[in-house]
């Protein structure tokens, strides 16, 4: 288990390195910040300066070199146009997708998972068939399409929900939340529902094909030769056996959210992290899209991590090591 | 002649798919006495496996029990609803699956396994439960049954596995055991252990046994009578030394002479020509009349059930009367 940890630790800090030179690189190609960021009418001298200050006048490999002494010790630089550390932008912002995202993903498998079911078990019953219909639409409707017509449907015409922003918000933990006040709710009603959709379709697929593959098993059959009730087969018996995808792709999902939650973020105007970095590449700010782009590749390793030791727990053929 | 603890008349049990009719099992009958055992032999596809599907409930869509009569302890079993087919399964009626890579649940613990049957049944506390689920484990030959308990299938080998699924069956020492094919994978030396602590629940606590196979070495040792099927039909009753020693269906008669130990060293394996036929759509009459050598016009029509001697039913228009070479 330690020696497991120990080389997975390894593993991310090389991914995390390499990560961080194609990003740098991918960041000086698409173009020059100084360009967007220094009013036309400034003459050449104000251009050197303002150039200097940002330290864009060193090759690249010295940029590069002098970043990652500076990630070493938690800096990944100062935004260009806030002029503040990238890493604390980023954090201010972070709650507001992490509960969004958080939210989509308890939404798509409380949702997903006992619709889905539901339609393994009855397959060839209305509800169950109209649940795969339906779910098709789910994922192939584009979402800010989605989003839209939630605002018109319920916004504008029957005005039930707020169709901007966080609404109000409450500290926990020295952060503002949303989920804390009814009103902040009634604000993440919509732009959760838009960010889980596709997810929903996604998990309840999954868990109606596991239930369909599972069911005509020989241990379906025995625990039912053994007299017990058919919710516990159910429940215990088959939704084990199908948690193990479901698993993964939950977790894969919850990165893919946070980090594309840039177009519900922006049909929502919903102050989060990915109207930041959407932004901060219009005026190519690029401290804060390496760091951006660092804290992503960090969340994916950290569940990638958490889903393989979540497997252990759900699937006992599953050993991270050897025990000798 | 004790009891019967099962009696099973004209019992059919048809597959109704897209190509056609299965009939995988088709107008059966037979009988159980309690403590007694029978072999129920026949090739693979003879709708051995169904029969026992049949008698517990558990035949899947698009199969389904089209007549007959299952007569448990008097019970018919056909006409219970779900509910009271569920408080007999496992309690009463056990059945052993017969692969047992399979049957085990593979993320769940064995005491999970095992607890979760006894007391599906028995209004027990969970360490009693557990007790017995560990005697259970003893009793069919598991070293070290505390430990055991809290393994996964996957730490077993599958003639362990087999011997937890017998233990699961054994629970509530049920009136009726199904054991389809429940020895193919274990060692003669397991199998001779688990034969004999089968045979001793038989005489002691009196349970009624069927015991489903192609192995007629086990049958000759452990079943008391035998039934033999061929295309979803019984076409031979009687008690084992009797349909053994003289057999009457012209395919028992090459089944038993198939057994490689009967053939003489050096010649030839015997076997019977042709293959099972399809079960589907399965034409009138014999069905076994395209590899029978006796057939003749006759066995176009539906052989009746016959009975030749005393105890035995037979079906078939031409019995073989002389002895097996």
């Amino acid at each position: 288990m330690t020696t497991w940890m120990l080389r997975r630790l390894i593993q991310a800090v090389f991914v995390m390195l390499a990560m961080t030179v194609i990003v740098f690189i991918g960041v000086n190609v698409i173009g020059d910040p100084i360009e967007i960021l220094i009013s036309p009418e400034a003459d050449q001298a104000e251009r050197a300066r303002a150039v200097a200050a940002l330290g864009l006048d060193k090759p690249l490999w010295e940029q590069y070199w002098k970043f990652l002494l500076g990630a070493l010790q938690g800096d990944l630089g100062r935004s260009f146009v806030f002029n503040e550390p990238a890493l604390k932008l980023i954090a201010q912002r972070m709650p507001a997708t992490l509960e969004l995202a958080l939210t989509a993903v308890l939404m798509s498998v409380v949702i997903g998972i006992p619709l889905g079911l539901y339609a393994g078990l009855k397959p060839s019953s209305l509800a169950g068939r109209t649940i795969m219909g339906v779910s098709i639409l789910g994922f192939s409707l584009p979402s800010f399409w989605v989003g839209l017509m939630l605002i018109m449907v319920f916004a504008v015409q029957l005005g039930w929900l707020p169709s901007t922003g966080r609404g109000q918000t409450a500290e926990l933990f020295g952060v503002q939340w949303s989920f804390l006040t009814a009103n902040g709710l009634a604000h993440m009603v919509m732009p959760a529902t838009n960010l889980a959709l596709g997810n929903i379709a996604l998990v309840l697929r999954l868990t109606r094909a596991g239930v369909r593959e599972n069911l005509p098993m020989d241990y379906v059959k025995f625990a039912r030769a053994k007299g017990i009730s058919p919710s516990r087969v159910v429940f215990v018996h088959v939704l084990k056996n199908i948690m193990i995808p479901i698993v993964t792709v939950v977790g894969l999902e919850i990165g893919g959210l946070i980090a594309f939650a840039v177009v519900t973020e922006s049909v929502f105007a919903w102050p989060g992290m990915g109207k930041l970095i959407i932004d901060s590449i219009n005026v190519l700010d690029r401290p804060v899209i390496v760091a951006y782009l660092m804290m992503i590749v960090l969340l994916f390793i950290v569940i990638n991590l958490i889903v393989d030791l979540l497997y252990t727990v759900l699937d006992p053929r599953v050993r991270l090591e050897n025990k000798e | 002649m004790s009891e019967l603890t099962l009696d099973v008349q004209g019992l059919s049990t048809h597959f109704f798919t897209r190509a056609g009719v299965v009939k995988a099992v088709d107008d059966i009958s037979f009988s159980v006495a309690r403590g007694r055992v029978l072999g129920l032999v026949g090739e693979s596809g003879s709708g051995k496996s169904v029969t026992g599907f049949s008698l517990i409930g558990l035949v899947d869509p698009p199969g389904r029990i089209t007549t007959g009569k299952i007569l448990f302890q008097g019970r018919d079993l056909t006409k219970l609803d779900e509910r009271e087919l569920r408080d007999l399964r496992g309690n009463r009626i056990a059945m052993i699956f017969q692969d047992p890579m399979m049957t085990l649940n593979p993320v769940l613990r064995i005491d999970t396994q095992m607890i979760e049957t006894v007391m599906a049944h028995d209004n027990v506390s969970r360490e009693v439960a557990r007790q017995r689920s560990r005697d259970a484990l003893g009793m069919v030959g598991i070293p070290s049954p505390e430990e055991r308990l809290t393994s996964y299938p996957h730490q077993f080998s599958g003639g362990m596995r087999k011997r937890v699924a017998i233990a699961i069956a054994l629970l509530h020492r049920p009136d009726l055991i199904i054991a389809d094919e429940p020895t193919t994978a274990l060692d003669v030396t397991i199998q001779a252990q688990i034969l004999a602590e089968v045979q001793r629940l038989a005489r002691e606590v009196g349970t009624a046994l069927i015991w489903i196979t192609h192995d007629l070495s086990v049958i000759a040792g452990l079943a008391d009578d035998i039934a033999v099927m061929y295309a979803g039909r019984i076409v031979e009753t009687g008690a084992v030394e009797e349909v053994l020693d003289r057999p009457l269906h012209p395919y028992t008669h090459g089944l038993i002479g198939s057994v490689p130990s009967r053939n003489a060293r050096g010649s030839r394996l015997r076997q019977i020509p042709g293959m099972t036929p399809s079960l589907l759509n399965l034409p009138v009459g014999c069905a076994f009349r395209s590899r029978c050598p006796r057939a003749d016009a006759a066995c176009a029509a539906d052989p009746p059930d016959s009975f030749p001697v005393e105890g035995r039913t037979l079906r078939c228009f031409h019995p073989q009367l002389e002895m097996v070479a």
